[in-house]
């Protein structure tokens, strides 16, 4: 073992690493923010509920379906989605006209129902979620040990990033969407069916909180409270990100784990603050957060 | 009286008879803490209602507002009108310094920018020394008024809060009605043509949200002061969607709203204290109902059916 800045190398590695995950997280949960806000402008509260769900899901498959793991990993946010498809038929397409504030109240009324059900049905200290058999046990990377399914949700959570940044940004459907978010009017005159596409990007926003909160389970404990713990860090991420920008989210989810991991090593009592501490330094600094566009 | 048109008049009546004489037919703590209730989302409709900015962390205020409340009761002895005045301009120093930071930002990232500042607040909070951590400060004295009437007696303490929340509900009529409240009447329907008459805009929300970060303290202060008690339930988020449901089941934007939707969610949540994690749901699903067919909430359903200002 050597020594970094007086700290032993194990530590600060091992921080690293649960940052990063954390940050892997991040830039899932804040993806999702990003693509619902740029198609619907709205700020989707019940993300972290719907985090919740997922992971919730992919127990309730294997517990009685006896569905793995992995599969689960595709089918928890195909049907969280749906539930998604749901949601925004039902309450949120009706809010369209109204002021921002008003999906907000209303997805934040939804996360309250989301979660009372499940703590009703699961308690507060929720259920436990095994880590899948091939991913057990931990790699000696020479510098530290890295518990592999911990080495797995980094790998899983960027490529996921880069995918959706792919189809975004380089597919003709992502050059339809990010036009419909320019001008919603103009697309729909193409003949593109715009409020189908905007239902669809509510539920892939969900899908990938889903697909998140499927990574999460077998770190976390399934509880009901796990993805509102999360939210409001997540809220505080896409402020400093700017909420205009895909890649600024991800980048932006990555780093602040990644920032909020080595707080923990150097000065412990602030690392549940620090993101919020960026969050101020950046507010006062860039308004529009690092990689927006534009003051509002 | 008061500069009440005729329509509110009537309402204040009614309330200032049910303020009197509710203690003889309740349990006069459940009224008082109506009452706080009422005083925070009265505070919280002021931002909201009346220049449009929804504040999702309200809850820093009012919590922080107890916290400073019960401390200087207890350790330093600070009677009870000093130790409440101390938590309320707490709440309004903080107010100050949120306001600073998000009062740029518009709609949404007001809203997360409140959210992500009163969780640090509630970090600040559960790592502090001063605030008990998870115990809270207990067995805050209700002390003697201004050093002289005891408050121990529940009736004497109820015709205190009662005062208070009288002279604050009067106080946020009169802001709303003064020139001050009509521009921010003009900044929330049209924000850029008031800039263009003149008014620096920034500075008018930045004011009001600090008045009504004071008051929120004042409530969160006088609350702590009746209970005894400042915890972290105070200055979590959950209290932020509180004030906020009880403000649009009563109705945003109208003067009495505020205070029938906390007497409202009071009495739902006292008598409907069996249902433990149902409440939460029942929350939710009384949000999710106001959003979707009653936007107005009841005084602003009730004061448009009549054509009256409520």
């Amino acid at each position: 073992m050597f020594m970094i800045f007086g700290y032993p190398s194990a530590l600060l590695f091992g921080q690293l690493l649960l940052g990063l995950i954390n940050g892997a997280f991040y830039a899932l949960l804040s993806l999702g923010l990003a693509i619902i806000f740029g198609m619907l402008n709205i700020v989707n509260f019940s993300h972290g509920a719907l985090f919740m769900l997922g992971a919730f899901v992919a127990w309730g498959l294997l517990e009685f379906l006896g569905i793995s793991y992995w599969w689960s990993l595709l089918l928890a946010p195909i049907i969280v989605g749906a539930f998604g498809v749901v949601l925004e038929k039902i309450f949120i397409a009706r809010l369209y006209k109204l002021d921002h504030l008003y999906g907000l109240l209303l997805t934040f009324g939804l996360a309250l129902v989301i979660e009372g059900l499940a703590r009703n049905q699961f308690g507060s200290s929720g259920v436990s979620f095994a880590i899948p058999q091939q991913l057990q046990g931990a790699t000696n990377l020479g510098f530290m040990y890295m518990p592999n399914y911990r080495g797995w949700v980094v790998v899983a959570s960027a490529s996921m990033c880069l995918l959706v940044w792919l189809v975004i940004e380089k597919t003709s459907l992502g050059a339809k969407l990010r036009a419909a978010t320019e001008n919603p009017a103009m697309v729909q005159s193409f003949g593109i069916n715009v409020p189908r596409m905007i239902t669809l990007t509510y539920a892939a926003g969900v899908a990938l909180a889903a697909f998140a909160g499927v990574l999460a389970a077998p770190i976390y404990s399934v509880n009901p409270g796990m993805g509102a713990s999360f939210i409001i860090t997540v809220f505080a991420v896409v402020v400093i990100g700017g909420m205009g920008s895909i890649g600024g989210a991800i980048v932006s989810g990555f780093g602040l784990g990644i920032i909020e991991g080595l707080t923990k090593v150097f000065y412990p009592q602030g690392s549940g603050v620090v993101i919020f501490v960026v969050m101020v330094i950046v507010l006062l600094t860039r308004p529009a957060g690092l990689f927006g566009k534009g003051g509002h | 009286m008061f500069g009440f048109p005729r329509s509110q008049l009537l309402a204040f009546l009614i309330m200032l008879a049910a303020v009197i004489f509710a203690p003889l037919y309740f349990y006069p703590v459940l009224l008082m803490k109506v009452l706080c209730f009422a005083m925070f989302a009265c505070a919280y409709n002021l931002l909201i209602g009346y220049v449009g900015l929804g504040s999702f962390g309200h809850a820093a205020f009012f919590g922080m507002g107890g916290y400073v409340a019960a401390y200087s009761a207890k350790q330093w002895g600070f009677t009870p009108e000093v130790a409440i005045i101390a938590g309320a301009l707490v709440g309004a120093g903080l107010g100050a310094v949120f306001g600073w930071l998000a009062i740029g930002r518009q709609g949404i990232y007001f809203a997360m920018i409140t959210l992500a500042l009163s969780q640090m607040v509630f970090f600040f909070c559960t790592q502090a020394g001063f605030t008990g951590g998870e115990d809270g400060i207990q067995q805050v004295p209700r002390g003697n008024l201004f050093g002289l009437i005891s408050l121990q007696n529940d009736m004497t303490m109820y015709v205190v809060v009662a005062i208070i929340f009288l002279a604050t509900f009067l106080l946020i009529h009169r802001i709303v009605h003064s020139p001050f409240g009509q521009i921010l009447k003009a900044i929330r329907e049209n924000e850029p043509r008031a800039t263009s008459l003149g008014y620096r805009t920034d500075d008018y929300k930045l004011l009001v949200f600090i008045l009504s970060a004071g008051i929120a303290g004042l409530a969160g202060g006088t609350k702590a002061i009746v209970f005894g008690i400042a915890t972290l339930t105070d200055v979590a988020n959950a209290q932020s969607g509180e004030v906020i449901l009880m403000t649009l089941v009563g109705g945003m934007g109208t003067i009495f709203g505020p205070v029938l939707g906390a007497l409202i969610l009071n009495f739902i949540e006292s008598y409907l204290a069996q249902l433990g994690a149902w409440f939460a749901v029942t929350q939710g699903i009384i949000f999710v109902l106001c959003i979707m067919f009653f936007r107005r909430g009841i005084l602003g359903e009730l004061a448009a059916r009549l054509k009256v200002a409520l």
